[in-house]
């Protein structure tokens, strides 16, 4: 057991970093199914059912990534996992009604008796943003140490909007990626709007976070680390600068490397991800309990560990056959 | 605070009774849609495939319902019941990462291939899909149901500052209520989706929807409910003496029992009233009670008096609830019995002629109108089951370990009250809309317009549908 030393020590360490993964992909891949359903009221109808397609076979798999991250919250830091979801009970549950709402208009779109599709339509646009607007609003309160104050409010509101619009460019990349001729180029524009918001997004939290707290400040600003830091902005403005200009140029020449700038605006949000996770290692909720504290007890750990050796690979290896057996454009979705 | 806990019950409550049916549904429609499937490998018969082709798409909507109600179960621990996970969260916690990484990562992903990959993959691969989403939804059910039994019948841990710690994993997940209670569940969740393939299917047959497809899907529902209800019947007993066994104020509380008694009379109807501990207006069979709990008509069956501390609160739960929602699954399972071993023995008759059976033909019209009214009746009894499982632990959350009210958030009232709100409404949108949609499907699936044919199979012609 003590094969690599401590157990209580590397044992939440290690949890740690599981959830920040899963936080990390589910970002990343609900992220951009997010962002489709919040530019569905740019698209027209035929478009619409594109960007469903797009989307479509992998959605529900998106998701369950919020659902590991959750859970692991949950089973590795049960003190943290109540501190935080009571403290954020009211956008949790806004998410979650965002999160029914899409959930079910993905389905009934489809199956409900035509006169009613535009009115799913809407409810699965409303449905992705009331989540993305929760979500956002989530990390401006977390990253302003969970406590109520108007000031801390207001910057929440501003992350909500930030985030959104964040989630809408990395969606818009997943189109391009996903479409081609009219809606592609369409997207193109979508993108070149939504990387503003990321920007900004990316801007404000850098900011706000040392400003908060001291502790972090001194993470940040004190010497040597802040020569280890600084490749973090450099890349992520080389990054921004790349996209900027392949999204001037495309689409390219048959239509080559359409996953570029969705690959690149991934790379983008785990180089911003990393950032924020360096500033606020080794807490969980900011400045009051850190992952030793609040860790479950380590036979407990154990057991998961020994099961997460094996499953998640095999999750990465059936993933990846999802992807490879839908790869390509999207086309109509059909049941046979 | 108090206020707090009665709507944080009520909202778990709802939210847990949303969840559940349609799950309840998945998990065996999973399987059936194999069946369909593997019978259509076989035989190359167009009625199979265009049985899937309807039930595929039943099937993708509970199943979309079922995702994001059950996401926000989860979120649920978090916000309203904290100490749960603070005083449990050893135990509970794996057992729910273990359902997460073994069950809902492979019915999500491979429902994407089962739903959408029908051209796209070879078709050994599409059943495979097929397969693995069927076994996740069962995976799901097993480590929830582990974890609710072990609530139930806690073993295979030690307390250490207030605090469960796992000591012998093997006996938490096969705890002693844990069998029973997954194969009751199981099982209810098979007669639930027979009794819903049979009503829709009756309708259809009913609105003139008269395809071979139809008439498979319905006797097939027909036969799979006539087999299973005595088996869910005896394995229900089964539960119930185990019950006896672990939880004995619980099974007080669902047979009425308050004195201590011998040869207990099954009570048909009466009025429990929690104020003056006694009954109103009973009628009962004399002894049965003792009988089917003892197997002895002069058994003793623990009265609810026993379960009172010394100072006069009770250790028992309320007990109209329990008592009532007993009565409504054991009486929705006497009708499924009643129902599905007559609709088989009208489709056995013999046709006129002498040639043959007489198979759905030998349904008649009012009989049909009757199974549409039963299309819901699973859903009936398993939430009547888990009220009364659920409501019969009160006041423990886990047995003898932690109450529910230990585990309650401090939230503010009022904020449990606008969410509570909001999903109320939500819910109630959602399942009528639910509903309309799978009868508007039926309508519309026999107006003859999507049949599914199977694009690539030689002998199927060009037509398709979209999913839809
Ligand atoms: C189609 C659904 C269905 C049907 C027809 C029945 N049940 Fe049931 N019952 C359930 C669905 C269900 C359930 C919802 O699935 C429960 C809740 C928890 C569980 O494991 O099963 C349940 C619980 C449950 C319990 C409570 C166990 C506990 O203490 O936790 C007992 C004693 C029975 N059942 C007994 C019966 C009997 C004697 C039946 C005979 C007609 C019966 N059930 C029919
Ligand atoms: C298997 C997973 C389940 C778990 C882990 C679980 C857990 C809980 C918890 C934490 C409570 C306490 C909160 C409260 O008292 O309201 C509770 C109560 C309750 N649960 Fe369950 N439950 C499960 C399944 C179900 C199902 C499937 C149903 C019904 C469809 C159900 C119905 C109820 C009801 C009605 C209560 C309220 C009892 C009361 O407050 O008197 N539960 N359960
Ligand atoms: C408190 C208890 C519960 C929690 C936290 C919970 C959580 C969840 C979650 C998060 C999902 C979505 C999985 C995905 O993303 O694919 C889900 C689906 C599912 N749940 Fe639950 N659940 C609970 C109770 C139950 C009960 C009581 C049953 C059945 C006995 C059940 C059976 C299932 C099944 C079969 C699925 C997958 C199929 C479907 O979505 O319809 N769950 N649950």
């Amino acid at each position: 057991m003590d094969l690599f030393g401590d157990p209580a020590q590397w044992l939440p360490f290690t949890f740690a970093g599981l959830m920040g993964l899963s936080i990390l992909i589910y970002v990343i891949l609900d992220g951009y199914d997010l962002g489709v359903g919040v530019l569905f009221p740019f698209a027209d109808d035929a478009e619409k059912d594109r960007m469903i397609a797009s989307i479509g076979p992998f959605w529900d798999a998106n998701e369950t990534w919020l659902v590991l991250a959750v859970g692991l919250l949950l089973v590795a830091f049960p003190a943290a996992h109540g501190e935080i979801l009571t403290a954020l009970y009211l956008p949790v549950a806004i998410m979650l009604i965002g999160l029914i709402m899409r959930g079910v208009a993905f389905e009934f779109r489809a199956k409900a008796p035509a006169p009613y599709k535009p009115l799913w339509n809407n409810v699965f646009f409303t449905g992705s943003l009331l989540t993305s607007l929760a979500q956002g609003f989530m990390l401006g309160m977390y990253v302003m140490g969970l406590d109520y104050t108007w000031g801390h409010f207001a910057f929440a509101l501003l992350t909500s909007v930030f985030l959104t619009v964040g989630y809408s460019f990395i969606g818009a990349t997943w189109v391009i990626y996903k479409t081609d001729e009219h809606l592609q180029r369409k997207a193109i524009g979508w993108a070149k709007g939504g990387i503003w918001g990321l920007v900004l997004g990316i801007a404000a939290i850098s900011l706000a976070t040392p400003y908060v707290s001291p502790r972090i400040f001194d993470k940040w600003f004190s010497f040597p680390q802040i020569l280890l830091l600084a490749p973090l902005p450099i890349v992520s403005g080389a990054l921004v600068l790349a996209l900027w200009t392949m999204l001037r140029r495309m689409p390219f020449l048959n239509d080559r490397m359409s996953w570029l700038p969705f690959a690149t605006a991934s790379a983008l949000w785990t180089l911003a991800y990393s950032g924020m996770a360096y500033s606020f290692y080794p807490y969980v909720v900011p400045d009051k309990m850190t992952i030793y504290e609040s860790a479950s007890a380590p036979e407990s750990l154990w057991i998961i560990l020994l099961g997460t050796c094996i499953v998640l690979p095999t999750i990465a290896a059936y993933t990846f056959l999802a992807y490879y057996i839908f790869r390509g454009k999207a086309t109509e979705l059909r049941y046979d | 605070m108090m206020e707090t806990l009665l709507l944080s019950r009520i909202q778990f409550a709802a939210n847990i009774s949303f969840h559940i049916l349609f799950p309840t549904i998945t998990i065996a429609l999973g399987w059936v849609l194999l069946y369909f499937r593997l019978r259509y490998n076989r035989s190359g018969e167009a009625r199979w495939m265009e049985a899937y082709g309807f039930w595929v798409k039943v099937f993708a909507l509970s199943f979309a319902m079922g995702v994001v109600s059950g996401i926000t179960m989860s979120f649920q621990f978090g916000t309203n019941w904290p100490g749960f996970m603070e005083i449990v969260g050893n135990i509970a916690g794996p057992l729910l990462a273990y359902e997460v990484m073994t069950a809902f990562f492979l019915e999500a992903v491979f429902l994407g291939i089962m739903l959408f990959g029908f051209s796209k993959v070879p078709r050994w691969l599409h059943t495979t899909a097929t397969a693995l989403v069927a076994f996740g939804t069962t995976m799901s059910t097993f480590w929830i149901i582990v974890l609710n039994s072990w609530m139930h019948t806690p073993q295979g841990f030690e307390m250490i500052d207030g605090v469960a710690h796992a000591t012998d994993w093997w006996a938490i997940i096969f705890n002693p209520s844990m069998p029973y209670r997954f194969f009751h569940m199981m099982l209810a969740s098979f007669l639930t989706v027979s009794f819903l393939i049979a009503g829709v299917s009756a309708f259809r047959w009913l609105i003139g929807g008269r395809t071979q497809g139809v008439r498979a899907a319905l006797t097939t529902s027909l036969w799979v409910a006539a087999l299973l209800i005595p088996v869910q019947i005896f394995v229900g007993d089964m539960h119930g003496l185990n019950t006896k066994e672990y939880q004995p104020a619980k099974v007080a509380a669902m047979e009425g029992v308050w004195e201590t008694e011998r040869g207990a009379p099954l009570l048909l109807f009466a009025l429990p009233d929690d104020e003056a501990r006694e009954n109103h207006y009973e009628l009962g069979i004399p002894g049965l009670a003792s009988f089917i709990l003892t197997h002895e008509w002069d058994g003793e069956v623990k009265g609810l008096n026993e379960f009172v501390a010394e100072d006069g609160t009770p250790l028992h739960p309320r007990v109209a609830p329990v008592f009532w929602s007993f009565r409504v699954m054991v009486g929705t399972g006497v009708l499924m019995l009643l129902v599905s071993w007559a609709s088989v023995a009208l489709m056995l008759r013999r046709k006129s002629d002498g040639e043959g059976r007489r198979g759905v033909e030998g349904l008649p019209k009012i009989w049909l109108f009757g199974l549409v009214g039963m299309t819901f009746s699973g859903w009936l009894a398993t939430l009547a089951g888990w009220y009364t499982t659920e409501i019969g632990r009160q006041p423990w959350l886990v047995q003898g370990v932690m109450t529910t009210k230990e585990a309650v958030a401090d939230v503010p009232a009022p904020m449990v009250l606008s969410t509570l709100i909001a999903y109320l409404v939500v819910y109630a949108i959602l399942l009528g809309a639910y509903i309309t949609v799978i009868f508007y499907l039926a309508r519309k699936a026999s107006r003859g317009e999507p049949v599914m044919e199977p694009r690539r199979a030689p002998e199927a012609t060009a037509k398709s549908i979209p999913a839809e």
